[in-house]
């Protein structure tokens, strides 16, 4: 599932420079295929028994390879997600609940952001109280849902000016262009809706 | 089409540490790069001494890890284009250089840096951090980015760390020198990511901007070419209204070029700024005329401004050896 996430994000290297073009310096799109390329090393050269496990190494790769503001964020939401999932075994809805709730808790602390800032949280915000909210329904629906959250929540960040990182200088000039750390989040939530539906678990 | 930079590269993914092996090979023996990460350190830091680190993105050189020098800084943490070190990085390279007193992190006020720094600076040793924010195109000190006036906080912090035996002296100084710095920068064209080629902002033949950040954010307004000396006027406006300078007061003066604006433009530039000076009465203590904080080719150039005192003049004035700056 994850490998997948991997090698979505990478695809999406295009997507995510030219939304960083439009109201920051255009390297997210590079710095993300950069951090899920170091993922996806770090995936395929150990073995991993929980999913915790994983979801640190995950960030860690992340964290070391990113470089700026989104590699720690990013890998805070990782990292931090999984203070509630030690012993889970795969992801299920209760464990995607966990794993937003406390990563958005983490990357709060960390990045001091708060809602309506226009970054990332503005999408993972709402994904992570869709799926608690759906922390009892079937995997697949809660992915479903958290996704859907996340991709309103980017898009509500067109209409927000920026008063966090690089683009916080742009003012107004950031309204009508969503949050590249937003689409990111996104992207990655919709990734693995869509793995969770083509492998139908 | 998207134009694209026209560049000589090998692999564009390997333009770090690849510019790193060059960089160390450049300072003949007087730095090493350090094992694993992309950072270097000075080969002969003193036992006892205070340690200054420096570092952020890639790609503004000579700017940061250009400064790694005799009087300036011990050792510099270098991430990716245009984006921070990671925290790993920056831990390995104040390793490198903690002589027992202590380690001054001194960077430019951006997310990014702050978030891997401050994570690195929780590891144990005993760190302090200054940021610069020199930019007065950015309102509320608190917002200001740091551009190329961080050359001269590193020469003050430089000189300081050399000479004075405590951590918190070193941050007294380099504090005093940061609160007396001011930059206003001007861009004409972008410069370009050289991973992608592509130019980090869009800005038409006939217009500059006066303000814009060093990775093309955005400035405070959009005009249509004007000359040299009503360009330097309209920019030293703004960093009197910010730092009103009182007659016989004093100043260091840095005109940085933005990567590929010519040497004649930055002396013709320079002219003016001194003008300026002298029509206000300010005495200028010294001038320094060239590329020392750079944004790929981009084109425009910064004013930076520092006020000294008889204190501050006692680091500027130290002979500095390093590949961006020597001064004797």
């Amino acid at each position: 599932m994850l490998l997948y996430l991997c090698e979505q994000m990478i695809g999406h290297t295009d997507t995510l420079t030219q939304a960083d073009k439009a109201i920051g310096d255009g390297d997210h799109g590079i710095g993300m295929a950069r951090g899920f390329e170091a993922v996806r090393l770090k995936l395929e050269g150990g073995s991993f028994a929980a999913l915790d496990e994983l979801f640190k190494a995950a960030g860690m790769a992340l964290i070391t390879s990113v470089g700026g503001a989104s590699g720690i964020i990013f890998g805070t939401w990782f990292r931090g997600g999984t203070k509630n999932l030690a012993g889970a075994a795969t992801l299920d809805s209760p464990a995607l609940s966990a794993w937003l709730v406390d990563g958005l808790a983490a990357v709060k602390e960390r990045g001091k952001t708060k809602p309506g800032d226009k970054t990332m949280v503005d999408a993972l915000e709402p994904a992570a109280a869709a799926a608690e909210q759906a922390a009892a329904a079937p995997l697949d629906e809660a992915l479903a849902a958290a996704t859907e959250a996340a991709r309103l929540g980017m898009e509500a960040t067109k209409d927000m000016v920026a008063s966090m990182g690089r683009a916080k200088t742009l003012g107004e000039r950031s309204l009508g262009h969503p949050d590249p750390g937003a689409v990111s989040t996104y992207l990655i939530l919709r990734s693995l809706w869509e793995y969770t539906e083509k492998s139908g678990e | 089409m998207v134009r694209k930079a026209k560049k000589i590269f090998n692999d564009p993914r390997n333009v770090v540490p690849e510019m790193l092996d060059g960089l160390v090979a450049a300072y003949n023996g007087r730095v090493k790069k350090l094992d694993g990460v992309n950072a270097m350190a000075r080969v002969d830091i003193p036992a006892g001494k205070v340690a200054l680190l420096i570092g952020g993105g890639s790609g503004h050189e000579p700017a940061y890890h250009g400064f790694v020098g005799d009087n300036m800084a011990d050792g510099a943490a270098l991430g990716n284009v245009f984006a921070a070190p990671t925290p790993d990085i920056i831990l390995e390279a104040t390793r490198a250089i903690h002589r027992g007193k202590g380690v001054l992190y001194l960077y430019g006020n951006y997310a990014g840096d702050i978030l891997n720094f401050d994570m690195a600076a929780e590891e144990g040793i005993e760190v302090r951090t200054l940021l610069v924010r020199d930019d007065v195109a950015c309102g509320p000190v608190e917002n200001r980015r740091g551009i190329a006036g961080a050359m001269l906080a590193v020469k003050i912090a430089g000189g300081a760390a050399a000479t004075l035996d405590t951590l918190d002296d070193v941050v007294r100084v380099t504090s005093r020198a940061l609160e007396n710095i001011r930059s206003i920068s001007v861009a004409l064209y972008a410069g370009s990511i050289p991973e992608t080629g592509e130019f980090t902002f869009e800005l038409a033949d006939d217009e500059i901007e006066i303000g814009m950040g060093v990775h093309g954010e955005a400035g405070v307004w959009r005009e249509k070419m004007v000359s040299t000396d009503t360009l330097v006027d309209r920019m030293m406006e703004f960093i009197l209204r910010d730092m009103p300078l009182q007659r016989g007061e004093e100043v260091c003066v840095l005109i940085n070029g933005a990567g590929s604006t010519t040497a004649m433009e930055l002396l013709i530039a320079n002219r003016r700024v001194l003008q300026v000076l002298a029509e206000n009465g300010v005495t200028v203590h010294e001038c320094v005329v060239g590329s020392l904080f750079t944004t790929q080719e981009m084109a425009g150039f910064s004013i930076s401004l520092m006020r000294v005192d008889d204190e501050l003049k006692r680091y500027y004035d130290m002979p500095i050896r390093s590949f961006g700056w020597t001064k004797w």
